[in-house]
């Protein structure tokens, strides 16, 4: 199932996000996301995370397609030149993989091999582009392929930039390359995302906005002082501070569902980063009046 | 020596656009030694901008434009014509087109391609820095460097980790887009960042055979 088929129906579409694990055990993972099992449509499979080095996102999509899930392919620019990248396209497609997400991905150096070498051997625009191209039936350079993948193509947008134009800017040259979606950054910040709404609605694609769940008040301070376009507005993280550790996770539920029902009518769709805390997507969903 | 070829005049004259009014800078450095500055450089430049019915604001030689006094020094006789002028032809490595390009609140057009370092690292002014990449881009990066000036070396904007004008590695690094960005939007070009820009072709950087057997040539001379 592609993603763009949902958008098509004009189906509020929801996903959430996995990481593969630093190793080879897979239950911990499997029972992360066994709640979200009927309740989102699809799930990311992060790839190299935060440049930390783990299982591929490629079979763990795989896997997740085998168990009934449909996976959203993550694939960054940092570790693959362009041979690699058209291969694992390739891969992706004959394992049953049917979303890729293309990112620039995030520099070696915030990970933990920050000795390795940075490839970006291709940027975000140039990859969607080539992906396009290989679901027109020719690589990079032209060659003719023996078939032809079928991919419904993501990108990524950060709506918090500042200054913003130099993203939409970009956001445009990535709708030019083939992206027929977009997910965001986490959004706290409500008028500032309906602001960016507005100034992307003219290049008609879906855009899916991103919430990372707010697990407690230094975890939105973090954030605010070191994520890129990120602000978590003061009252929220007021609110976090107000109640005890148990009670944490509920007010995170209340927070995040709230959020979601005010950004609804503005977007076609809400990407989850549940960061661990997967059990409680159904509860933020039911109080979002979503499923 | 940072070795140059002159791009062909076509893809040259075709950056110009209708911009009519050019200043030209030259190198007598080590564009000089490669032919693709020094006087040489000059005469042809104005010869060839002539000829596309450009009008050549002025022109002067400067040896060594990766000398940032000299240069300050330099153009400083030529605030006028700089004023009157479109845009800047610089005939010199990359490092000499970004130096000219962070002294004038002019666009800055490389009319070379800077290919590899011979040996000798020039007289190196700070901050611009050339890769070598073959295949020089600045005219349309507000004439400054994607390839050093990016961490990712990204040609087609910023990544989503800038944050506050910084580079996402290092809160004391600026991010080279935003330099970009905010060199094209005081320039009026911000144009220049639409367009999706292919995949740098990593064979430039290789010398090319002939080069390659000039540096051999010279070092076997020596013996
Ligand atoms: S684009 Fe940058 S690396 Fe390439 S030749 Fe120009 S200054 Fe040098
Ligand atoms: S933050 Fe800026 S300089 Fe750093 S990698 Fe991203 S775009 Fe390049």
């Amino acid at each position: 199932m592609k993603l763009r088929e949902l958008f098509e129906e004009g189906r509020f579409v929801l996903t959430s996000e996995i990481g593969p694990p630093k190793g080879v055990l897979l239950d911990e993972m499997f029972a992360e996301i066994e709640p979200l099992k009927g309740k989102v449509d699809a799930i990311n499979v992060t790839d190299n995370q935060s440049s930390v080095m783990r299982l591929g996102s490629l079979p763990v999509c795989h896997i997740l397609k085998e168990r009934g899930f449909i996976p959203v392919f993550q694939i960054t620019c940092r570790d693959r030149n362009r041979l690699a990248l058209q291969s694992d396209i390739l891969s992706a497609y004959v394992l049953g993989v049917e979303n890729v997400l293309c990112i620039t991905g995030d520099h070696n150096v915030l990970g933990d091999h920050p000795q390795s070498k940075p490839v970006f051997d291709l940027d975000s625009v140039q990859l969607i582009k080539t992906v396009r191209g290989l679901t027109r039936g020719r690589d990079m350079v032209g060659n003719e392929l023996e078939g032809s993948p079928e991919f419904c193509i993501g990108a990524v947008v950060n709506p918090g930039a500042d200054p913003l134009e130099p993203q939409i800017i970009k956001m445009e040259l990535k709708a030019e390359a083939g992206a027929e979606f977009f997910q965001t950054q986490t959004v706290y910040d409500v008028g500032q995302f309906e602001r960016f709404m507005s100034q992307v609605e003219r290049l008609k694609r879906p855009v899916m906005a991103g919430i990372v769940f707010l697990k407690s008040a230094g975890m939105a301070r973090f954030m605010n002082q070191n994520v890129a376009g990120v602000s978590v507005p003061d009252d929220i993280i007021k609110e976090l501070a107000s109640v005890s550790k148990e009670d944490r996770p509920k007010k995170s539920v209340e927070i995040t569902a709230r959020i979601i029902r005010s950004l609804k009518d503005m977007c076609q769709g809400v990407h989850l980063m549940p960061l661990g805390w997967d059990r409680y997507v159904p509860d933020v969903l039911k109080e979002a009046d979503l499923r | 020596m940072l070795v140059s070829e002159r791009k062909p005049w076509e893809e040259i004259l075709q950056s110009l656009g209708t911009r009519d009014r050019i200043f030209v800078v030259s190198c007598g450095g080590c564009a000089d030694a490669c032919e693709t500055g020094g006087n040489e450089g000059l005469v042809e430049a104005k010869t060839k901008l002539q000829e596309a019915g450009k009008q050549v604001t002025g022109a002067v030689l400067v040896d060594y434009l990766c000398n940032k006094v000299l240069v300050g020094i330099r153009m400083g006789r030529y605030i006028k014509e700089l004023e009157g002028s479109d845009l800047v032809l610089v005939l010199s490595c990359g490092v000499g087109v970004q130096v000219v390009g962070a002294m004038v609140d002019l666009p800055v057009h490389p009319a070379d391609n800077t290919l590899f370092m011979g040996g000798f690292t020039g007289v190196w002014p700070g901050a611009e820095r050339c890769a070598q990449c073959g295949e020089c881009r600045l005219g349309v990066t507000g004439g400054i460097c994607p390839v050093t000036n990016c961490t990712k070396e990204l040609l087609n904007g910023p990544c989503g980790g800038s944050n506050n004008g910084k580079c996402e590695v290092d809160p004391e690094k600026d991010c080279g887009w935003m330099l970009i960005y905010e060199r094209l939007k005081r320039l009026g070009r911000l144009e220049d960042m639409k367009g999706i820009r292919p995949a740098r072709d990593h064979k430039l950087m290789e010398p090319p055979p002939e080069r390659r057997k000039t540096i051999y040539w010279a070092l076997e001379n020596v013996e």
